[in-house]
């Protein structure tokens, strides 16, 4: 028995949801907006590609922001926002000129002083910046389009250092936020680029929201890498984060998403004979693998233990495992990436001859004794996971003695920054990759620096005496600006780099991308770009 | 309850039909005993059974089960017969332990609890903060906190449990305490070790061993969970839930490495479950009497 | 019974405290920070310190506590370490999809449930009755990620019968207001309030939501059905039960009317705890379905130790589950008057 009250609430509860109804089918057809919905490879989590080097906020960097210069299919530096540069005789100063109508998302137009205090922002934190920075004498505005940077000495990566392509990208901010400490992230997201970030829309975790620049002036160049014209075709771009990856596939099979910017490689197979899916590698440049040890601890503080990991490690066995399908893998010797410009395969011998017997031999001379190694596994992350193991077991099978710590990236990130011994809680092992944009540079290279304690990557290469050392052949490649000069010089560094071991380059691959066929204009790059591209 | 008016309750016969007459009587308790059982002779004998569940083979990746390799092999060609099999061990590693530790910890808490007005007190509001928590974050957050090993996820696993014991046992004391009987004995000048012994423990022991099974089974559950979640034991020692946790982006792909499992730790769950059914119904009279 | 009440109120605020240190503790007693994740894979060890500097981590433990614990109470969460977002509005985007979800869990649990225990017990001993009890310790013996995984795969992938995952709110755009806002409004089809773009309303809405729904459910439909069923069958052997017969009322008045209101107690308590198990298993569910929900925020902000959203979100299950119990303990005074402190 339901009492009248609850009849007469039910009643009116009954007819204001059809009267909504109706509303709701009456609100009338809202203009088919283009939405283009991405899957992207990791959450959003900090939104100043300036004050973190995690690839995502690079991504959304190139979103919302853009730079003076940038590199072309060739590698070679394109004026971006800039008009042009002006180089003196004797290479020392650099004249920059602005191009027309480029403005922030607030409307007001961007000057020389906001560059300029954008360069120095990014000075503070990135390699290259900070190695620009010691070459600089003085850096000052001419006019409101023109400024001028004047070196102490001839410097041959001033354009490529200002167009680098990945992280940290020298994104140009307005001098309000351009002016902050370097070590603290920017609290507004305001830039000149072609989208335009929804702050009320984010949802952290979970959605992030671009909107059309209507006001960005994109040039006239089609569009090649980071360079040339950024058309944007679509109203809106979302990013989607979805954790789980067979969700994701599943999602992009149904049409719930149009664009999946790493699909794990063994769910390819699965969308290959699916007509509405294309599969593409659209970075060209690839992915290495860095098996890194810990210079400073035993064995691997003696060089000779480290030559016996270059005996051990066989790439193909960590591509198979971790990789799978052979098209998107390929085995390299190079410390600079196969397919560049810097390719070679000297001193790689042992690299890619195996040889287990050896490898136990030097690992023995090495004043290895039987102790327990420690080894990194970052499970959360399914490529330096497999990575891991892979090594384990042939550190094994070569006798040594291994413990896998397994941990999530978040708390290997904090433990391969201590430099404690082994009997304290230290490391010796651990894995990563970099994107081949920032390892084919030996300057951009951060795990070849052999910058020691003070100022080398975690791990901590020790090898700056003399002109033959990393460091001294390092500083030879950014004085010197003639390619053929700096083939010969690279040539040299990695032969030392082979001699040395600051890492193990345990395999190159290429990342395959999924997107919905209909999409047009999906473009080649090292980074994933979304101007260029249509819906249908 | 008249247990002599019953003649259907008296036993008799040789050992093999008084089995069978208990068998028959309390069926959930052996069908789960027995299953379990037959888990625990796979853990022991795991590694007689089968291959080196952590060898990686990265050639023979991702085959379909089928000759030489019973259930498959994973993503990095390891054995997935070898690793659902030694899976057991950690995962009943972690249930019993988890059990164990609960109610070891929580029969020595809810006792002093039901002894001493102030422990109370101060105890039971700490029992209900814990209880507030979501176990699961709970877990998480000790697990990945303090860094995954098997002796945490266990620790993890059975600090949620403990509130639940801690009142089981309290209630029992504060329930007997009161009884004539103890009064008595207290006044004769019983000590308190003996009134322990002689008058609580015994009456805590049924329900104990009851909630006890289901601590066990929902450990192995949670486990399986935690390892979901990214928060669970290290895998390069395979468990349950850790090869589940791997294999879950090919559960199209490659189904098999979730599967036998996934069917594994099912069927030794419900074995708990029912063992603790079965030992719930036989050892509460009320119940018993219900039955036709 | 008033007193009652306010002592059971009163008594939830030293739990809560509780809850408060213990989430705190647990955070700044362990190893790995938030510092050397935001400074990102390729910073140097001097720009993580000067990152733990910027945070405060740096600071005393006691006077992080209170400082935390001083904003608590002003009604500040704190602010996401990573994202800069309020705690709070981070909560407001999310808290939505986790409380449908676990309401339409409760309720098919429980509409499914208690009929199928009260049946159980009536029709004890026979078929029914067993079937239904498998069913049940089937229910919380397989893992919900596997059930949700099987039910993805027969009923969205090949079947196509519900989405793969997602979340769509019940909430539309129901019209424009005179300042240009928007009216939001409950319908079957409409505009989304948050993205201007259709595919919102009550059909996409269940559309969405139910095998989430039926995931999470089945575990707690196992369990609230055996409670139902063991505390029914307890109260049918009571002599007042046998009257009732007597009297000559039938077994389904009987059965309603006397049995199911004399064994709500345990039934309520149940569901109460089940409250704890439900927030536990929205986690995993938000995670297989791609639901936006609090569960996922929390197991992120867990992994990257984003610390002020772990220590808001904790307290916030611990403050619903603790009301929830409340709202259950004072309900037993009108369900069973012989309840009385």
């Amino acid at each position: 028995m339901i009492s009248k009250h609850l009849q007469s609430f039910m009643r009116i509860g009954m007819s204001a949801l059809f009267a909504s109804a109706v509303l709701g089918f009456s609100a009338g057809s809202v203009m088919a907006e283009k939405v283009l919905r991405v899957a992207p490879h990791a959450d959003l989590k900090n939104l100043d590609p300036i004050w973190t080097t995690a690839y995502i906020t690079r991504n959304h960097g190139y979103m919302v922001y853009d730079t003076l210069i940038a590199m072309d299919a060739d590698l070679n530096p394109q004026p971006q926002m800039l008009e042009g540069w002006d180089v003196s005789d004797d290479g020392l100063t650099y004249v920059f000129t602005l191009r027309d109508g480029l403005k922030w998302h607030d409307g007001a137009p961007v000057t020389s002083i906001d560059c300029i205090a954008s360069i120095m922002r990014w000075s503070k934190r990135d390699g290259m910046g900070q190695k620009l920075a010691d070459f600089t004498k003085s850096l000052t505005r001419v006019d409101d389009k023109t400024f001028k940077l004047v070196l102490n000495k001839p410097y041959g990566l001033v354009l490529a250092s200002l167009g680098k392509i990945s992280s940290n990208v020298p994104f140009m901010m307005p001098v309000r936020l351009a002016m902050m400490d370097a070590f603290e992230a920017v609290p507004e997201v305001v830039g000149s680029g072609p989208f335009i970030f929804d702050k009320d829309a984010w949802v952290p975790g979970a959605k992030v929201v671009y909107r059309k620049n209507t006001a960005y002036v994109p040039r006239s160049e089609p569009a090649s890498y980071a360079s040339g014209g950024k058309r944007v075709h679509v109203d809106t771009v979302e990013w989607i984060y979805i954790p789980d990856a067979a969700t994701t596939m599943n999602a992009l099979v149904a049409g719930e998403i149009d664009f999946w910017e790493s699909p794990a490689v063994d769910l390819v197979p699965s969308m290959e004979d699916n007509a509405d899916i294309t599969i593409k590698v659209i970075d060209p440049l690839g992915t290495q693998g860095w098996l890194r040890p810990n210079h400073l601890n035993p064995p691997f503080d003696n060089p000779k233990a480290r030559q016996a990991l270059l005996h051990m490690v066989n790439q193909e066995d960590y591509l198979r495992a971790i990789i799978g399908d052979e098209k998107f893998w390929s085995t390299c010797p190079a410390y600079f990436m196969c397919g560049t410009p810097l390719d070679t395969d000297i001193g790689s011998e042992a690299l890619v001859n195996q040889d287990l017997e050896k490898a136990k031999a030097l690992l023995k001379e090495g004043g290895y004794n039987g102790e327990t190694l420690i080894l990194m596994d970052p499970t959360d992350i399914p490529v330096l996971h497999g990575a891991s193991l892979v090594t384990a077991q042939m550190l094994r099978d070569i006798g040594a003695k291994v413990e896998v710590q397994a941990m999530d990236w978040s708390t290997l990130t904090s433990r391969r920054a201590e430099k404690k011994s082994i009997a304290d809680g230290g490391w010796n092992i651990f894995h990563t990759y970099s994107t081949g944009a920032d390892v084919s540079s030996p300057i951009a290279n951060i795990g070849i620096s052999g910058g020691c304690v003070e100022k080398a990557w975690f791990g901590w290469p020790c090898d700056r005496d003399g002109p033959d050392s990393l460091e001294g052949l390092r500083d030879a490649f950014s004085e010197e600006s003639d390619p053929a000069k700096q083939k010969a010089i690279a040539t040299k560094l990695q032969a030392r780099a082979y001699e040395v071991v600051p890492y193990v380059n345990y395999g190159q691959w290429f990342q395959p991308t999924a997107y919905r066929s209909s999409l047009k204009g999906v473009l080649i790059s090292p980074v994933p770009f979304f101007w260029n591209i249509e819906l249908n | 309850m008249d247990a002599i008016a019953d003649e259907s309750l008296i036993v008799r016969g040789s050992l093999g039909a008084r089995v069978w007459q208990y068998c028959r009587r309390n069926p959930t308790i052996v069908i789960g005993a027995l299953l379990l059982l037959m888990m625990l002779i796979i853990a022991l004998l795991a590694s007689h059974l089968t291959p080196d569940p952590m060898k990686l083979n990265p050639i023979k990746r991702l085959r379909v089960p089928g000759e030489g390799m019973l259930f498959g092999t994973d993503m990095y060609g390891r054995d997935v017969f070898a690793r659902t099999l030694h899976g057991s061990r950690i995962s009943l590693l972690v249930g019993l332990s988890a059990a164990a530790v609960s109610t070891l910890f929580g029969l020595t808490i809810g006792l002093m609890a039901g002894y001493n007005r102030l422990f109370d007190t101060i105890v039971m509001r700490f029992m209900d903060g814990i209880m507030a928590i979501p176990s699961i974050l709970l877990a998480i957050a000790l697990v990945s906190l303090t860094g995954a090993s098997v002796g945490i996820v266990i620790v993890a696993i059975s600090i949620p449990e403990i509130p639940r014991v801690v009142r089981l046992v309290r209630s029992v004391v504060l329930t007997i305490r009161e009884q004539p009987y103890v009064e008595a004995a207290i006044s004769v000048g019983a000590r308190l070790p003996k009134i322990l012994l002689r008058h609580i423990l015994p009456n805590t022991l049924a329900p104990l061993i009851v909630q006890a099974t289901y601590v066990c089974a929902s450990a192995m559950i949670t486990e399986a969970i935690l390892s979901f979640l990214g928060a669970g034991t290290p895998p390069d020692i395979p468990s349950w839930g850790n090869v589940i946790s791997e294999g879950r982006q090919y559960f199209q792909r490659a189904p098999w490495i979730i599967f036998f499992p996934g069917v594994f730790l099912t069927i030794t769950v419900l074995a708990v479950n029912i063992l603790g059914d079965g030992l719930r119904d036989g050892l509460d009279p009320r119940i018993a009497r219900q039955m036709r | 019974m008033f007193a009652y009440v306010i002592r059971r109120i009163l008594a939830t605020i030293p739990v809560m405290g509780v809850v408060a240190i213990f989430v705190f503790l647990l955070l700044h007693l362990t190893p790995g920070d938030p510092a050397a994740v935001i400074a990102g894979d390729y910073a140097s060890p001097a720009d993580v310190e000067r990152i733990r500097e910027t945070l405060g981590l740096n600071r005393p433990l006691h006077i992080q506590f209170f400082t935390w614990a001083g904003r608590l109470f002003q009604g500040d969460l704190g602010i996401s370490i990573f994202s800069k977002v309020p705690v709070i509005k981070l909560i407001g985007q999310r808290i939505e999809p986790t409380l449908a979800l676990a309401t339409t869990t409760i309720f098919f649990a429980v509409l499914v449930a208690v009929p199928l225990g009260v049946l159980a017990a009536w029709k004890s001993g026979t078929w029914i009755d067993r079937s239904v009890m498998i069913f049940a310790v089937l229910g919380f013996s397989v893992p919900i990620f596997i059930i949700a995984y099987s039910m993805i795969w027969t009923l969205s992938i090949h079947l196509h019968w519900f989405p793969v995952q997602g979340y769509k709110s019940f909430l539309i755009q129901t019209g424009t207001g005179i300042d240009g806002a928007a009216i939001i409004g409950i319908g079957f089809e409409g505009v989304c309030r948050d993205s201007g773009r259709s595919g919102c309303g009550l059909v996409p809405f269940f559309r969405h939501i139910t095998l989430p729904s039926v995931a999470l459910g089945l575990v707690y439909v196992a369990l609230i059905a055996r409670i139902t069923r063991a505390s029914v069958m307890e109260v049918l052997t009571e002599d007042y039960i046998r009257t009732a017969h007597a009297k000559g009322l039938s077994s389904r008045v009987v059965l309603i009317r006397h049995a199911l209101k004399n064994a709500s107690v345990p039934i309520v308590t149940v569901i109460g705890i089940g409250i704890a198990l439900l927030l536990g298993g929205v986690v995993v569910t938000e995670s297989v379905f791609n639901i936006p929900g609090l569960g996922r925020l929390t197991v992120d902000a867990i992994l990257h130790r984003d610390y002020p959203i772990i220590q808001g979100l904790i307290l916030i299950f611990a403050g619903v589950y603790v009301l929830i119990n409340l709202l259950v303990d004072i309900s037993y005074t009108f369900l069973d008057p012989r309840i009385r402190y």
